[in-house]
Parts: structure tokens; sequence; C-alpha cells
């Protein structure tokens, strides 16, 4: 039982991180059909952002020291602004490109923003310490658990419901979802394209920037590279959950990180090392199975 | 249509221009003589193998694939536990059969095993993978990737896991290089005008109505995922010979990215665009480099922060991206005489949304 509760919360945060990321991929994709590969340097960059600019090994903390009431929407503001800035430099001017065009243009945009960060902060991982009493553990019903991890979830599903309510019940969401399903009958019905995809980007940014926050408490490192593994799964995440699909994409999140935790205890101590094989083993079974994905949207099937 | 040249007529100049191209680089490199710019022509043939070997698959069958890196890797493997010496063998990799442990073959035949090797491990995945089409298939491409790179960085006994793998003998002369990447490009060039080439490429442009034909669009992209697979596990191979040392790490998203942002600059629908990308890229990465380094310019030593470099080749990316969405070579081929019509004799579709 108490080990069953363990593997529940391990599973359920790191399916949280995992949906997040998704999100963030899927938003974008629904609605200008970009895989932006740049995403893992929007979570990387908003948590540098913390930090004063220095190469030394030792972290000089800046706006990290601010108070958490600031310091938090501070973060989200950096992704935001961040994630809309790349959206006028970069992808406005990718609106007719082909696809493969725009994916290889996001992840030279993500080259370009980690090493503007290794310029400024080198590569070494440096530590930090935010939070870091979240990390201590405390005694749930006999299952050891960190704070940090029942947070993650309960953010976590706080943004989901307020994401939800956004798309539902506001003009703006409506446009979104609006845009997503249909891009072409939504511009002809009214919708501004730019100002969607503005939004779009906007949620996206903040959607990394919270990744970052959660994984730099959870780590108390920062490093260039933290959000690529991350942005990596969140990817596949989405195409398993069905490209364009928001509740497809947070639910692959989950199953993905439920299929982590679990191969890690059920798997010999001999096969451990190679979980990760395992686990990108059963996303190509799953790939095979749901080829569009859990949750296949009308406007990711290709019609003749 | 009794006076129409068949199409080896109207497209042979093609890979004659790309392999002149290359034997001038060849030339440079005997001319120059010095090390450092000879490893720097290497590493332009093997990444033109690469990148050839990558278009064989992504630019016929219009699938982006993020998996190819793997085959690469399997290749450089197979190479290593091939030419090395037995003692080091022994010593690092004793989970290796002991027929491999006891015998050392020469570089030649690691690069032939390399190529059996990546093709097979190719045919078997993509006899699993060619019916997804589309994003899926890019996904589970690169999730074959990850398999293989999380075998290769925790099997200890037979790959040394995450520690390199050292000891594998160098070559240093440029010509066996050049000598691959030419005959990567003549097996791209005649795959491409092949009657599975064309087919594929029919698959690619009206997939419904290629089908509709009679082509059997898994099969065919079965074939080509195989063929590039091989290429790619002889890029692999060259790689270890160039510079004696693999890691698992040397093969994963950095590599992926590399090459598939050369091909997709050079224009990811014509073989010359795949072998201009990386000439082109790579000339430009070169000089930054040389300028991160230090130049003298009358007398006072410039020299770029570090990073600046790439920040420098990301941006050139976006830029040749933005004005050109097809590529530098807008998905044309080279020919002789030149003109204004690609090899099909019609005008260059222009790029759309019509990849996968």
């Amino acid at each position: 039982m108490t080990a069953l509760l363990q593997i529940l919360f391990d599973a359920l945060s790191l399916g949280s991180l995992y949906a997040l990321g998704a999100l963030g991929i899927a938003l974008i994709f629904g609605v200008m059909r970009l895989v932006n590969f740049a995403h893992g340097d929007y979570i990387a960059f908003c948590v540098f952002a913390m930090l004063w600019p220095s190469i030394d090994a030792a972290a000089i903390v800046f706006a990290g020291n601010l108070p958490t009431v600031i310091l938090v929407p501070f973060i989200l503001a950096v992704g935001a602004g961040l994630s809309v800035l790349s959206e006028i430099v970069v992808f406005r001017r990718f609106r007719n490109a082909n696809p493969a065009t725009m994916m290889i243009a996001s992840f030279a945009l993500g080259f370009v923003i980690k090493y503007f960060l290794l310029m400024l902060y080198s590569s070494r991982p440096k530590s930090i310490d935010l939070w870091s009493n979240l990390t201590r553990q405390i005694e749930i019903a006999g299952a050891r658990i960190p704070p940090l991890q029942v947070i993650t979830i309960g953010v976590t599903i706080v943004i989901l419901i307020a994401l939800t309510a956004f798309l539902k019940r506001t003009r703006f969401g409506l446009e979104m979802r609006a845009a997503a399903e249909n891009f072409t009958m939504a511009r002809m019905l009214g919708v501004r394209a730019n100002r969607v995809i503005m939004l779009a980007f906007a949620v996206s940014g903040m959607l990394a920037a919270a990744v970052g926050l959660i994984l730099v408490t959870q780590t108390g490192t920062v490093d260039i590279q933290m959000g690529a593994n991350l942005m990596l799964v969140a990817f596949v995440a989405t195409v398993i959950g069905g490209l364009g699909s928001l509740p497809g994409a947070v639910l692959a999140g989950y199953l993905i990180g439920a299929a982590t935790v679990i191969m890690q205890v059920v798997l010999p101590p001999d096969a451990r090392p190679f979980r990760d094989a395992f686990v990108y083993g059963a996303v190509i079974v799953m790939l095979i199975w749901r080829p569009n994905g859990l949750f296949a949207s009308r406007a990711a099937k290709q019609r003749v | 249509m009794a006076g129409r040249p068949s199409i080896l007529a109207r497209t042979w100049t093609t890979p004659v221009i790309l392999i002149i191209i290359l034997a001038a680089l060849q030339l440079a490199a005997l001319a120059v003589g010095s090390g450092p710019f000879n490893q720097t022509i290497i590493e332009i043939f093997i990444r033109v193998v690469l990148v050839v070997g990558l278009y064989v698959f992504i630019g016929n069958s219009g699938v982006i694939s993020f998996g190819h890196i793997g085959f690469t890797c399997l290749g450089a493997y197979m190479t290593a536990w091939l030419t090395m010496l037995p003692a080091i063998k022994k010593s690092k990799l004793k989970g290796l059969p002991d027929i491999i442990l006891d015998n050392k073959l020469a570089y030649g035949w690691g690069l032939l095993a390399a190529v059996i090797f990546a093709g097979l491990a190719a045919f078997v995945a993509g006899k699993v993978l060619m019916r997804l089409s589309g994003i899926a298939a890019s996904i589970a491409t690169f999730a074959v990737l990850a398999v293989i790179i999380q075998v290769y960085s925790n099997w200890d006994s037979v790959t040394g896991a995450q520690s390199s793998v050292v000891g594998i003998p160098i070559v240093r002369v440029v010509w066996p290089y050049f000598l691959c990447a030419g005959a990567a490009v003549l097996v791209a060039y005649a795959h491409q005008i092949s009657r599975s080439g064309l087919a594929l490429r029919a698959a690619r442009d009206e997939a419904t109505a290629a089908a509709a034909s009679g082509v059997d669009i898994p099969r065919e992209r079965l074939v080509a995922f195989t063929i590039s697979g091989g290429i790619m596990g002889l890029g692999g191979a060259l790689f270890a010979h160039s510079v004696g040392v693999v890691t698992p790490d040397t093969f994963y998203l950095g590599l992926t990215f590399i090459t598939l942002s050369m091909l997709v600059v050079g224009g990811m629908n014509s073989l010359s665009g795949a072998v201009l990308g990386v000439v082109i890229l790579s000339i430009i990465i070169q000089l930054l480099r040389w300028m991160e380094k230090g130049v003298d310019i009358g007398g006072a030593s410039f020299a770029l922060p570090l990073g600046v470099q790439e920040i420098a080749i990301g941006a050139v990316m976006i830029v040749i991206l933005m004005y050109r969405p097809a590529g530098l070579t807008r998905n044309r081929e080279l020919v002789w005489p030149p003109r204004k019509l690609s090899p099909e004799g019609r005008p260059a579709a222009p790029a759309d949304g019509k990849t996968a």
C-alpha cells in the first residue's frame, strides 16, 4: 500500500511535468502546425533569467531573490515574452513554409538561445537554492514524499483547470480552439490569425516557465541543457496523444510518466539501466497501434 | 512520345557535377596538405555521406526521419569492434564474441561490415515502421534512435557504455573519404532514377494517385530506408576512423539536427541540395571557427567570443530559410547545360504543406 502510494506520487509528478511540456508544444502545433523545438530552450532561458550573467561556477542569484509572489509572475512573463518575441522575429516569416522548414527554423532558434545562454553563463551546471525546503521529505500514510511532488501535481491541476476555463469560457479561447480546428475557416469567420497565434505563443511560453520553475526546484541545478530531455518526451507525448489534441497531449504526458516510473519498479535490476529503451519501445508499439494518436483530431487527418 | 530521352540521359550530369565539386575539395586538400586542413575536408566528406544518406530516405519519401543517426552509431561501433587491436578489446569490451575479440581486420572490411550491419538494422526497423507516415513516422524513427542510444550507452561489456571506445585505427589520408562520399552520391543517384526511387517520389508528391497507380508505398519506403541506413552506417564507420574515438553521445541529437539542418537548408528534395547544403554550411562553420580562434587583421588580433560561432550559424540558417524556404537549390538538381526546368521537365514545385 505504502509502496503503491509512493509509485503513484512519483508517476503523477513526473507525468505532470511531461504533460505541461506537451501542452506547450501542442498549443502551438494546433494553431500553426509548427513543432517548436525551441521549447526546451525557453525552459532553460526562464530559469537562467533568475541569475545574473556570469561565467563563474557559483550562481549569482539576482531576480531569484525576489519574493515568491513577484518572482513567479516575473518568470512567467519572461517565458511569455521570449516566446512571443520568437514568433514576431522568426516564426511570423514562415507562415507559408512547409512543416520541415519550420521545424528546422525552430531548431536553429533553439540553438541560438542555447548558445546565447552559454555565452553569458558558460556551459557548466550551477547549483541554485530555490525553495529547497520543498524537497525535504515528509511522511504521508507511511510513504516518504517531498512536498514538491504534491505541489507539482496540485499546480498542474490548477493550470489545467485554468487553461480549460480559458479555452472554453473566453472569447480568446474560443478563437484559439476554432483556429486549431480549421485555421482557414476560422480566419474567414473573423478570427484574427496573428493575434491568436501570438496568444498561443504567450501561453506556451508561460507553460515553459512553469516547467522551468518546477524543474529547478526539483534538481537544484541550472544547466543550459536542462530543457532538452523534457522537451523530447513532451514532443513524443504530443504525437502519442494525437497532434493538435490538448487533452491527448496531457493524457499522453501522464502515460509516459507512469510508464517510466512503473518500468523503474517492475524491471529486473539488470535491465533497469535500459529503462528508457523500454519506454521508447512502448512508444513505437503505441504508434503502430494508433498512428494518429489516442485522440486523433479531425484537422490532423489528410483529406483527398 | 517516342523522342523523349531516357531519365538517365536527361539527368546524368547531376552526379558528375556533384562529384566534380567533391573532387575540387579533394584537390584543395592535396594542394594545402596541412593536417588540420585535411581534417576539415575529411569532416566535410563524412557529412556529405551522412546527409546524402538522410536524403535517400527523407528527400525521396518526404517523411522526416529523426532516427538515422542511430544507424550511424551502429556503423561506428561495428567498425570499432572489428578493427581494434585484440588486446584493447579484451581489456575493455569483454562481452564481445571470441571470434571478434581474437581478430583484427583492415578498416576497409570494417566499413563494409558497417554498411551491411546498419543496412540490416534499417531493414528490420523499417519493416515495422514503414506503414506509418507523416509525423507519426518521424516520432517512431526518433524512438528507434533513442532505443539504440540507450542500449549502446548502457551495455557495458560490449560498447563500454558511456565511456568512450578508444584505439580505433585512425585513417588520416583524405582519398578514402572522398571515394566513400562519391560512392554515396552515385548510390543515391542510382536509387533516385531507379523504378523504386521514381515510384517513391511519385508517392511523396501525390500519395493517393501513386497508390492508385499500383505503387506499394510501404515497400518502396522500405527500400529507401534500407539503402539510406546502409549509407548512414558507412558515415558512422568513417567518423570512427577519422577521430579514433566513439561514444554513444556523439550520435544523438546534436548530430541528428546538424545533418537534418544541412539537408533542409540545401533543399531536402534534391540530391544537389544535400551535397551543397553540407559544403556551404560547412564552409560557413569553418570560417566562423577560424574567427573564433582569432584572425590577424592589420596587426590587430580579432577574435569572436565563445558561443558566437553557434549563434551566427543558427541565425544564418534562419535567414536562409526565410528567403529560400525550399532550400538553397529550391529543390532543383544541378544539371549541365543549366536550365530553368527541373529534371522532371516541369518547373520545380514551390514548397507547400505537402510533405509526409
